[in-house]
């Protein structure tokens, strides 16, 4: 699992690329709990290359939800490929988090 | 085909088991999602057994053993471990609550249930095995 930052002057895009499960996760924990990730408005995480979540990855992101609802930073799903939508639907959580199909509509929402 | 493999109780063996799984159905014909959902199942209870019953011993191990007959999948994974490891009643989870609490943890289970049609815990002398079964079309 590799995790790439790519900042803007208000938005962070991270960019997964692998399997994200009980093994691999921490490095996307440790990404998220970073305390400047909040001066952000919106991070954008783009899952084109996300092959595989489980629940310990969908865990990272419901962990980290409501510290940025709090600071006001608006998390969203791009580019997510459509097993790995079907396990964020079998959950329910497509109706909590803002799952978008594209990049531009993902610097939209 | 293999259809058996042994692994040792550590994380870092979850993706020999995903890749494991996804060879034996990958002839099958079977849709993208329908092996991911699988795939999913076996690495939710293998990663089970690994952390919480066995808080990650490299010295114990697991046996996983996958058989499709006439569309009937059906994978049994054996915890060679002492510690008897029987998970609660299947419950579901409230998710907002979850992410008003910041919680990791708890929702595997609950996918492992909703992805398969039975999913059986029980003791065989002092193990314990996980039995999922699916039908697949």
């Amino acid at each position: 699992m590799k995790v790439t930052a790519q900042p803007t002057a208000d938005t962070l895009t991270l960019l997964l690329d692998g399997e994200l499960d009980a093994s691999s996760a921490i490095v996307l924990d440790t990404e998220l709990a970073k305390p400047d990730i909040l001066d952000y408005r919106k991070v954008l995480i783009d899952c084109a290359k996300l092959s595989y979540i489980s629940s310990a990855g969908l865990g990272v992101f419901i962990s980290h939800l409501q510290r940025f609802q709090d600071a006001h930073v608006k998390l969203v799903f791009f580019n997510m490929q459509e097993k790995v939508f079907n396990v964020f639907e079998i959950l329910g959580l497509d109706a909590l988090m803002t799952i978008v199909p594209t990049a531009t509509e993902a610097e939209a929402a | 085909m293999k259809s058996a493999l042994r692994i040792a109780c550590s994380r870092s063996h979850l993706q020999q088991v995903r890749d494991f799984v996804r060879t034996y159905l990958s002839n099958r014909q079977l849709p993208e999602i329908a092996i991911n959902q699988v795939v999913l199942a076996v690495d939710e209870v293998v990663a089970n057994f690994i952390i919480h019953a066995n808080g990650e011993d490299e010295s114990q191990f697991l046996d996983l053993k996958i058989d499709i007959k006439e569309h009937e999948l059906n994978v049994e994974i054996t915890d060679n471990g002492d510690t008897i490891y029987l998970p609660e009643p299947h419950q579901n989870p409230d998710l907002r609550d979850y992410i008003r609490q910041g919680r990791k943890g708890g929702m595997g289970m609950t996918l492992v249930n909703r992805l398969m049609d039975r999913v059986v815990f029980f003791t065989r002398g002092n193990h314990t095995v996980c039995h999922l079964s699916k039908h697949l079309a």
